[in-house]
């Protein structure tokens, strides 16, 4: 393995300035490691190498011609299959898109583009982002890095992994209700969800419009905001983005490393601890908090009554919306096709019936039921209403909580990685995992999960969760930037150092 | 098949029955862009090329409200008197079609832009008043081509959609239940319908051509017992589209249900489709059934929220109501109470209009538009709009007249010419060989000829009987076959004679 991916975005971005490396050698660097160990985790389900090396080579040039796009340009990034990106297949993890080669890039993916980075390939999902352990994704499950028989967390586990097992040094997540935080926490890397609207969705295939929050997925605080700047702010073709500067998100990491938390209020989420969470999960998110306390902070208790019914309202208004999402995969325009067998001259009706039928897993089709059923006339103030007043009731706990803390703090997830399979025939158990990661999705509030250390009684990784007011993005990237400062000097040295070694394939280039 | 319905006359039913209309009106915006992204809205561009990822329903792509579409929409509500929401949403409609790219349309649910709302249409000398229910906007889906004999979704051997189409800008304008109309219940309709047209012409928000479409009208009826004052179960008959067809296809429905009525049927409440051949409507969908469209509030856009300041800008900004407007011009042109009525009541008002501006006299334009164009419109069973023969060629004909180019049976040849698609009056002139003949020698020439020809006529006239002369204009055109003008013709035979 070169050294050269075990290194952070912003190290490899000093060097590029620095003239130590290229953005090929740096591109061709994580290639080669995709190469050598993907088989085994399974983080990516398409790989762009002439592409990205294309783009590589691009940077180089504009580089030596003194123009660098930004700072991170030539740091190349692995983007989640959910998001259309121009000629590169887009599948969302589901059969029904297979094939699908999107004629358009994402908003996001153009500023990708248009800093430089160069785009290594897409990551592993559950099928439309409906999963906490990317076992549901139609293309077989990601591999945890830390242990290969567990998941690496969903929807986005395969971005995740592929940060984790340095196949990328960055990547993009989305997040419905934790799936960008929990897989950060459940493989020791970072993971943030903006504000809702300060990424736009545009291009990002939607699972539930209201909730979806792209965002970036990294080894450590500062990168995340690096690649926040890049992806964040306004775009005139998401009517519900932003129109707001970005907050000062590297600025903010940056005087968070410095450790200073003085006079900073740091509210422990009463609902979000305690019972139903892991011992080990437990233990490592309270000597976090105790770590901020020495570092300046004033700790206090919030309590958010709301939130015991985030989950209930959450599948309901999810599902809702994405059954109606979900309902333009018809065999018509794009993607499969699959005809009725022993049915003559099948009507339009019949091709939709049974391509739908062949193309959307199990997990999907339980969804759209589910949301099919809460919209029905008749059923819709009982179940989307009510779920509608539960949301704003938990902005309220929000708002309220934010009145005397100037961020929440919890653990991102009850448990460290289960095993594969284990969870499959438990979609409730399955749901839980997003318990304490789904109230800012349904306030649209900022949340990011920081590394915590490892469970004691499995040695895995577990995480701490930072949620801010909407708009405050920077809070979380001080708070989460002043935690794993401190923690790298506990341990010393990054968490990922721990994890054990990936058998490397040997490659023919 | 099943056996043509039994339909019960007209004035019988009008005698046992009151019934109830409802009318609700597609209109396609004639913005630039489509309401949720900036394809352009060009009718009749070859298929799918005016489509983006938006309005092609792709994975991840995302609708932005048009904002002059909105703007479009609020002056419409404004001079329907409606009320204007100060805050409304989008609402998903969910359906499969495959004309649909999303399989939802985005639409207005229970926060419709405008509401509450009224207008007057006059009928015989009698003003009827229309309460609107709702004025609320809504995209256009895709068009189907099903291919094959039969040209309907039944026994095509394929089917090609076009989505230029998808995603057009429309506002969906609903009537309240319209009662008290009587036998002229048809007639009603049908000037409620012109009148609409009038009116979305005046605000310029359409081009309302609605041969293309770009007003599509559902006509709902329904029959109670004479004066028992209920409302009897509603058909809604789909896809009404020329003002005729509203009149009819209103009068086919009072006759079949009433039939169906006074044998002891039930009205099934379903939608119908009009058949503009047959003239009669045949079921559709029953409504019992209807999809439940699961409607909620559209994600992907924040509410529409118009600025009260701009509501009222945009409210003192509009034209003249449609009857002072129709009072102005009635003075204007010098028309009486009846000539009026009858030009509104043709659905002629605004073409006549177009014809004075474009330099005909009103009388002139009234006098082709109601008699000559009125009886080939509706010989050919379309509206007089849809023609083919536009405000600009009638008064060109008309000055061709006035120039002494054509008389009038030339002219109206030339309507014959521009009717069958020969091009403009002058091209017609010209490939037709109309133009009458003001060569003076070869007149001069005929006349002569002619008292030659008819020594008796000519001693007459020479005698002073000069009401003797037609017998010898009639000579001389028959020579001229037509293409002479009559007044000179007269003229010289007077020079020659006395
Ligand atoms: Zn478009």
């Amino acid at each position: 393995m070169s050294d050269l991916v075990r290194r952070t975005a912003a190290d490899l971005a000093d060097a590029l300035a620095a003239g130590e490396t290229t953005s090929v050698e740096l591109t061709e660097a994580h290639l080669d490691r995709i190469a050598a160990v993907d088989g085994d985790v399974h983080a990516f389900l398409h790989v762009d190498r002439e592409g990205a090396l294309e783009q590589a080579r691009a940077s180089d040039e504009r580089r030596a011609a003194g123009r660098p796009a930004g700072p991170l340009d030539g740091v190349p990034v692995a983007v989640k299959d959910v998001l259309a990106t121009k000629g590169l297949p887009t599948t969302c993890g589901s059969k029904i898109l297979e094939g699908w080669v999107p004629p358009y890039d994402a908003t996001l993916v153009t500023r990708l583009r248009e800093a430089g980075l160069p785009i290594l390939g897409k990551t592993n999902m559950d099928e439309f982002a409906m999963g906490s352990s990317t076992e549901h994704s139609a293309y077989g499950p990601t591999h945890n890095p830390w242990d290969l028989d567990r998941i690496p967390g969903g929807s986005g586990g395969g971005s995740a992994a592929a940060v984790a097992a340095f196949e990328a040094p960055l990547a993009i997540g989305t997040d419905t209700g934790g799936s960008i935080r929990q897989p950060g926490a459940v493989t020791g890397t970072v993971g943030v969800k903006p504000t809702y609207g300060g990424v736009s969705r545009y291009g990002l295939v939607a699972l539930a419009n209201s909730l979806d929050q792209a965002g970036p997925v990294t080894r450590t605080v500062l990168d995340a905001a690096l690649l926040h700047e890049v992806i964040g702010g306004h775009d005139p073709l998401d009517s519900t983005s932003v129109d707001q500067p970005v907050p000062p998100v590297v600025e903010a990491a940056r005087q968070g490393a410095a450790g200073d938390m003085k006079g900073v209020r740091i509210g422990v989420v009463k609902e979000l601890t305690g019972e139903g969470y892991q011992h080990g999960v437990q233990a490592r998110f309270d000597e976090s908090v105790q770590l901020l306390v020495d570092a300046g902070a004033e700790v206090v208790e919030v309590s958010c009554p709301s939130f015991v019914h985030a989950l209930a309202a959450y599948y309901l208004i999810l599902p809702s919306e994405a059954s109606s999402n979900l309902a333009k995969f018809d065999a018509m325009r794009y993607g499969l096709r699959v005809y009725p067998e022993g049915v003559e001259d099948p009507s339009a009706e019949e091709v939709m019936r049974a391509t739908r039928d062949a193309g959307f897993g199990d997990e999907v089709k339980r969804r759209i039921i589910l949301g099919t059923y809460a919209l029905s006339s008749g059923y819709y103030d009982a179940y989307y209403g009510q779920a509608q007043k539960v949301r704003t009731l938990i902005g309220r706990d929000f708002a309220s909580a934010f009145e005397s803390a100037d961020v929440l703090v919890s653990p991102t997830a009850p448990t460290t990685a289960f095993k594969l399979g284990e969870k499959l025939d438990d979609p409730v158990a399955m749901y839980l995992n997003d318990i304490a990661t789904i109230p800012a999705n349904l306030a649209g509030v900022p949340g990011l999960s920081v590394p915590s250390g490892l469970a004691d009684e499995d040695a895995l990784p577990t995480g701490f969760q930072v949620l801010a007011p909407a708009l405050a993005d920077d809070r979380l990237y001080r708070v989460g930037a002043a935690l794993e400062a401190a923690l790298l000097d506990r341990w010393g040295g990054p968490l990922l150092d721990k994890a054990p070694a990936l058998a490397e394939k040997e490659t023919v280039r | 098949m099943t056996a043509a319905p039994a339909l019960m006359s007209f004035e019988e039913a009008l005698e046992r029955f009151d019934p109830a209309l409802g009318l609700e009106v597609h209109v396609e915006l004639n913005t630039a862009s489509k309401m949720f992204c900036g394809c352009a809205t060009e009718f009749g561009a070859p298929p799918n090329t005016q489509v983006c990822p938006t309005c092609l329903g792709l994975p991840g792509a995302m609708p932005v409200v048009n904002g002059t579409a909105v703007e479009s929409a609020i002056r419409i509500g404004l001079a329907l008197n409606c009320s204007i929401a100060p805050w409304c949403r989008f609402a998903r409609k969910n359906y499969f079609y495959p004309d649909m790219p999303k399989n939802f349309q985005t639409s207005q649910y229970d926060e419709p832009i405008a509401f509450d709302g009224w207008t007057e249409v006059e009928v015989d000398g009698e003003v009827f008043r229309i309460d609107i229910e709702r004025a609320h906007m809504e995209e256009d889906t895709g068009k189907s081509l099903h291919v094959g004999t039969s040209g309907r979704i039944h026994g095509a051997d394929y089917s090609l959609v076009d989505y230029n189409r998808a995603g057009i800008p429309l506002i969906e304008i609903v009537t309240r239940p319209i009662r008290g109309t009587g036998d002229k219940a048809p007639l009603v309709a049908k000037a409620y319908v012109a009148h609409l047209r009038e009116l979305l012409l005046g605000l310029g928000v359409s081009d309302v051509r609605m041969e293309q479409g770009s007003l599509r009208c559902d006509v709902n009826l329904s029959l109670a017992p004479s004066g028992a004052g209920t409302l009897g179960t509603r058909t809604e008959t789909k896809n009404v589209n020329s003002l005729r067809s509203v009149e009819r296809a209103v009068r086919y429905e009072i006759g079949r249900q009433a039939a169906r009525l006074v044998d002891g049927e039930r009205v099934v409440q379903e939608t119908r489709h009009w058949h503009e051949d047959t003239g009669i409507t045949t079921a559709g969908r029953e409504k019992s059934d209807a999809e439940d469209y699961r409607y909620f509030p559209e994600p992907d856009l924040v509410p529409v929220a118009p600025d009260e300041a701009w509501v009222e800008r945009l409210r003192a900004e509009l034209p003249e109501p449609l009857r002072e407007h129709r009072a102005r011009l009635q003075k204007e042109w010098g028309f009486s109470d009846l000539e009026m009525r009858d030009t509104v009541g043709a659905g002629a008002l605004h073409l006549v209009e177009e014809t004075i501006a474009a330099g005909a006299s009103p009388a002139a334009a009234r006098k082709w538009w109601l008699s000559d164009l009125a009886r080939r419109a509706n010989e050919r069973g379309v509206d007089l709009a849809d023609l083919g023969v536009s405000p600009t060629d009638v008064a060109r004909v008309q000055q061709l007249v006035d120039e002494g180019k054509v008389n009038d049976k030339l002219a109206r040849q030339v309507f014959d010419g521009v009717v069958a698609g020969e091009g403009t009056p002058d091209e017609v002139v010209a490939s037709r060989g109309l133009a009458v003949v003001s060569d003076e020698g070869a007149l001069s020439e005929a006349v002569d000829r002619a008292i030659e020809g008819n020594p008796d006529v000519a001693a007459k006239i020479r005698d002073g009987k000069v009401a003797a002369v037609g017998a010898l204009i009639g000579a001389v055109m028959k020579e001229m076959r037509g293409q002479a003008d009559a007044g000179r013709v007269r003229e010289l035979i007077l020079e020659k004679l006395t």
